[in-house]
C-alpha cells in the first residue's frame, strides 16, 4: 500500500513524502515522537497520521476466512443474499411481473416518462405499499419522500393509503381477533404518519438532504424506500457550469448507492423527459444525460402506448427488457382492466 | 436555507476558519465541492471534511415532515392553504375546490380560445369579497401581450356578479384591485418578477396571473437550443414556483400553441424498435403547446382549451389530483362557461392533444364583441 492512497490532507501527505516515508512498512515501525521531529510537525498530529496509517491497515488485513481480497464476496453468496431480497409492490401485478416481483431493495430504479403519465402517483403508491406489514407480504417499513417540485399532493396519498388498505384486506381471510388487531394498526392516518416528507427547494438543499440521509436513516432503522420526485428539476436550471452538475450528480448517485446497500433499502429516482437528436431526427429520452445514465441500476421508462399507460424497463442488470400496461386510477396503481373507466372523484 | 452562512452553524473553530479563509462562506458554496475538492481546497483530512460536509448538510436540509403533519395541516388552515374557486362547478369539483394555492397552473390553448377570457375572469374572483365567493385580494396581472382589457373585466363582472358591480363605487374598488404590469420585453419581466416577490406579502395580493409567458420567449430559440439542456426560460421556472409556494398564493400562467413540424415524431428509441414505422394519429392537430416539454414537467396543474367537433373544450391535461376530464364550454358575456358539469374521461394521446377544429363557426357565434 501506498502512502498516497491514506486519506491525509495533501500537505500532510506531502512532508511524508519528502521525509520518504512513501508506503504502510516504512510507517508501521516508527514511533510517534520520531515520526513528529522528521516532518517537524506536532506529537498530536503524528499520532493522528499514525492513527489513520493503522486503521487501513487492520482495514487491509480484516478479510473473510473464504475470501481472497478484502471485503469481496463469492457470487454464491451474493446469490443467497439476493435470495432474501425483499420487493416493494407496485399494485399493479402485471409491472410487478416484469421487474420480478417489484421495486428491488438495495438497487436503485429511475422511473421517467412525460409529464402527466403518473411518475409523482407512482412514487406516492410505492411509498405507502413499502409499509404493508410483513404479515400480508409487505415489508413493514417506513418511506422518505423528497419532494423537489412541490407535486405530492397529501390528500391524495390518503386515498391511495386507504385504498391500499382495503385491498390488503380483501385479500387476506382473517381470524376474527387477528382482524381487529391489524385493523387498528392499518390506519391511513398511521400510514401517512410513516411517511418523512422533505420539500427541497434548491439543488443546494438537494445536495444537503442526501448527506443527511445517512444519519436520518440510522435514527429511523425501518425506512426501507427513499423516493426523490424528482432527481431532474434543480439540476435543469440554475446551472452554467455543466462539468460541476455532472460531478454533483455523480456524488449523489454514489452516495445514495451506498445507502441503498448500507440499509437494504430502495431507492426510486423518478426522471424527467426530454428531446434529444440521433442521426438527425428528435426523439424522447430520460434527462440529465448520458453520464446520468450510468448511474441507476435500473431505468423503467413510462410511455403511451396508443390509449394506455405502459412501462418499459429500458435497463437492468438481471431482468429482461419488457413492457407491461398500467393505469392509474382512483385507488392508485393498479392493472389495466379493459374497458375499466378511471372512477371520478367525488 | 442553501444560503445559510458556514460562520453560523457552529463548526469546530479551526474547521469555520479554514474555510472562511477559502471563501467557503455559504452551504452552497461548500457543497457544490466534492469531499476530494474541499481536501485539496483546505488542505485538510478527510475524516474532518466528512464530518464538516455532514454537520452543514444538516443545517442545511430543510425539516422533515410526516405526511400526517401536512394533511393535519392542510385541514387546520383550509382557509389559508385552500383554491380559488373558478365559478365553474364542473371544473372546481375535478381539482377538489379550484386552482390550488401555492402551485402553478397552466393554460394552454390556440388564439382566441378563451385563455384571456379565463383569466381576466380568474382576477375578478380573486378580488371579489370572501362573500361572494372571492378571496378579497389584489391581483398583479402580468400582460406580456398587450391584451388586457378593463372594458372587458367590468363587462365580466357586471354580468356574473351585478350584485357586486352594479353598487356605486364598488365597481371601482374591484377594478382598483387588479394592477397590470405590461412589460416588453424579458429582461423587463425578469426584473419586475424579483420585485414581486416582496409586494406579494405587503399588499393582499392574492392571485398571480402572467398572460403569457410564451410571448417573451423567442420561438428560434428553442428550436435551436432544445438539445442543450438549459432552457431559457428555467430561471422563471424555478423562480415562479418558489414564489408560488413561499406566498401561498395560486400563480396562473397562459402559454401558447405552435405548429408541430413534420419530422417532430416524439417517441422513445425503444418504441421505434418494437412498432413498425406508421406515423401515429395525429387526431387531426398539428398542434403542441409552446416553450416544450421542460415547461411542461415544471407546471403541477395544466388545462387545455381546445375546439372540436363543433364545441369548444376545456381540458384537465395534467394533474396531481384529478383524472384527465374535459368538460365542453362556451364564452359567454360574463365569461367562460361550462355546458355541462360533468367531465368526459379523456384517454391516451387525446389528453395532450390541443385541437382547433370547425374553430371559424365558433368566431360568429361569439355573444361579445
Amino acid at each position: 500500500m501506498e502512502i498516497t492512497t491514506l486519506p491525509l490532507s495533501p500537505s500532510v501527505r506531502a512532508k511524508l513524502l519528502s521525509a520518504g516515508y512513501t508506503s504502510f512498512a516504512s510507517l508501521s515501525a516508527v514511533s510517534s515522537s520520531h515520526l513528529a521531529r522528521d516532518l517537524s510537525i506536532s506529537d498530536e498530529e503524528a499520532v493522528a497520521i499514525l492513527k489513520v496509517t493503522s486503521q487501513y491497515n487492520t482495514l487491509d488485513r480484516i478479510d473473510g476466512s473464504h475470501s481472497i481480497l478484502a471485503g469481496a464476496q463469492t457470487a454464491w453468496d451474493k446469490l443467497h443474499e439476493e435470495k432474501n431480497l425483499r420487493h416493494i409492490t407496485t399494485s399493479c401485478e402485471d409491472l410487478d411481473a416484469i421487474l420480478g416481483g417489484g421495486i428491488n431493495c438495495r438497487e436503485i430504479t429511475e422511473i421517467g416518462g412525460v409529464p402527466g403519465i403518473g411518475k409523482t402517483q407512482l412514487g406516492i403508491q410505492l411509498a405507502v405499499n413499502v409499509q404493508i406489514p410483513n404479515d400480508f407480504g409487505g415489508l413493514g417499513g417506513k418511506a422518505i419522500y423528497i419532494d423537489t417540485e412541490g407535486s405530492f399532493m397529501v390528500e391524495r396519498a390518503f386515498q391511495i393509503a386507504e385504498a391500499c388498505i382495503q385491498d390488503t384486506f380483501d385479500n387476506f381471510v382473517f381470524h376474527k381477533n387477528d382482524y381487529e388487531a391489524c385493523q387498528e394498526k392499518m390506519q391511513p392516518k398511521a400510514f401517512l404518519a410513516n411517511i418523512f416528507y422533505f420539500r427541497i427547494c434548491s439543488h443546494t438543499e438537494q445536495v444537503a438532504v442526501i448527506n443527511y440521509l445517512d444519519k436520518f436513516i440510522t435514527e429511523h432503522k425501518d425506512v426501507k424506500v427513499v423516493i426523490i420526485d424528482s432527481i431532474t428539476f434543480h439540476f435543469r436550471q440554475e446551472f452554467d457550469d455543466l462539468a460541476l452538475r455532472t460531478r454533483l450528480l455523480g456524488g449523489m448517485a454514489l452516495k445514495l448507492m451506498k445507502l441503498a446497500q448500507k440499509y437494504w433499502l430502495a431507492v426510486v429516482l423518478l426522471n424527467q423527459v426530454t428531446t434529444k437528436v440521433t442521426e438527425g431526427s428528435f426523439h424522447l429520452s430520460l434527462a440529465l444525460g448520458e453520464s446520468w445514465a450510468h448511474a441507476c441500476t435500473n431505468r423503467i421508462i413510462l410511455y403511451w402506448n396508443g390509449n394506455e399507460r405502459y412501462a418499459h424497463i429500458d435497463k437492468s442488470p438481471s431482468l429482461r427488457s419488457a413492457s407491461s400496461p398500467f393505469s392509474v386510477t382512483s385507488k392508485g396503481i393498479r392493472c389495466l382492466v379493459s374497458n375499466c373507466k378511471r372512477i371520478k372523484m367525488m | 436555507m442553501a444560503n445559510k452562512l458556514i460562520a453560523q452553524m457552529g463548526l469546530h473553530h479551526s474547521m469555520a476558519n479554514v474555510l472562511a479563509a477559502r471563501n467557503v462562506l455559504t452551504a452552497k458554496d461548500a457543497l457544490s465541492l466534492t469531499e476530494f475538492e474541499l481536501m485539496e481546497l483546505l488542505d485538510v483530512g478527510l475524516q474532518e471534511v466528512e464530518s464538516a460536509v455532514s454537520q452543514i448538510s444538516e443545517i442545511a436540509c430543510p425539516p422533515c415532515q410526516t405526511a400526517l403533519f401536512l394533511l393535519e395541516g392542510r385541514l387546520q388552515n383550509k382557509a389559508q392553504l385552500g383554491h380559488l374557486p373558478t365559478s365553474l362547478k364542473g371544473l372546481d369539483n375535478a381539482l377538489f375546490g379550484g386552482i390550488p394555492f401555492g402551485a402553478v397552473t397552466e393554460l394552454v390553448g390556440p388564439a382566441g380560445m378563451g385563455k384571456t377570457q379565463f383569466c381576466l375572469k380568474l382576477s375578478i374572483l380573486a378580488a371579489l369579497p370572501i362573500s361572494h365567493g372571492g378571496l378579497n385580494g389584489r391581483v398583479v396581472y402580468i400582460d406580456t401581450e398587450g391584451k388586457f382589457s378593463s372594458k372587458r373585466v367590468m363587462e365580466i363582472g357586471a354580468n356574473s356578479f351585478p350584485e357586486v358591480f352594479c353598487v356605486a363605487g364598488k365597481a371601482q374598488e374591484m377594478a382598483g384591485r387588479i394592477v397590470v404590469l405590461q412589460p416588453a420585453s424579458l429582461v423587463e419581466f425578469t426584473e419586475s418578477l424579483q420585485q414581486i416577490k416582496l409586494s406579494l406579502l405587503q399588499h393582499q395580493v392574492k392571485l398571480l396571473i402572467i398572460d403569457s409567458m410564451a410571448a417573451l420567449h423567442p420561438v428560434e430559440y428553442e428550436k435551436d437550443k432544445r438539445t442543450m439542456g438549459q432552457h431559457p426560460l428555467g430561471w422563471h421556472v424555478s423562480f415562479l414556483k418558489s414564489l408560488a409556494e413561499f406566498s401561498q398564493i395560486p400563480i396562473v400562467v397562459t402559454n401558447q400553441v405552435r405548429g408541430l413540424g413534420n419530422d417532430e415524431v416524439v417517441r422513445y428509441l425503444f418504441e421505434a424498435k418494437t412498432r413498425d414505422k406508421k406515423t401515429p394519429e395525429r387526431l387531426g392537430s398539428n398542434l403542441t403547446a409552446a416553450l416544450g416539454i421542460h415547461w411542461a414537467h415544471a407546471v403541477t396543474i395544466r388545462l387545455v382549451l381546445e375546439a372540436y367537433a363543433g364545441q369548444r373544450f376545456l381540458k384537465v391535461a395534467k394533474s396531481p389530483i384529478s383524472p384527465p376530464l374535459a368538460f365542453p364550454f362556451e364564452v359567454t358575456s360574463a365569461g367562460l362557461a361550462l355546458l355541462k358539469d360533468d367531465g368526459i374521461e379523456v384517454m391516451g394521446p387525446e389528453i395532450h392533444a390541443i385541437r382547433c377544429e370547425g374553430y371559424t363557426d365558433l368566431v360568429g357565434g361569439q355573444s361579445f364583441t
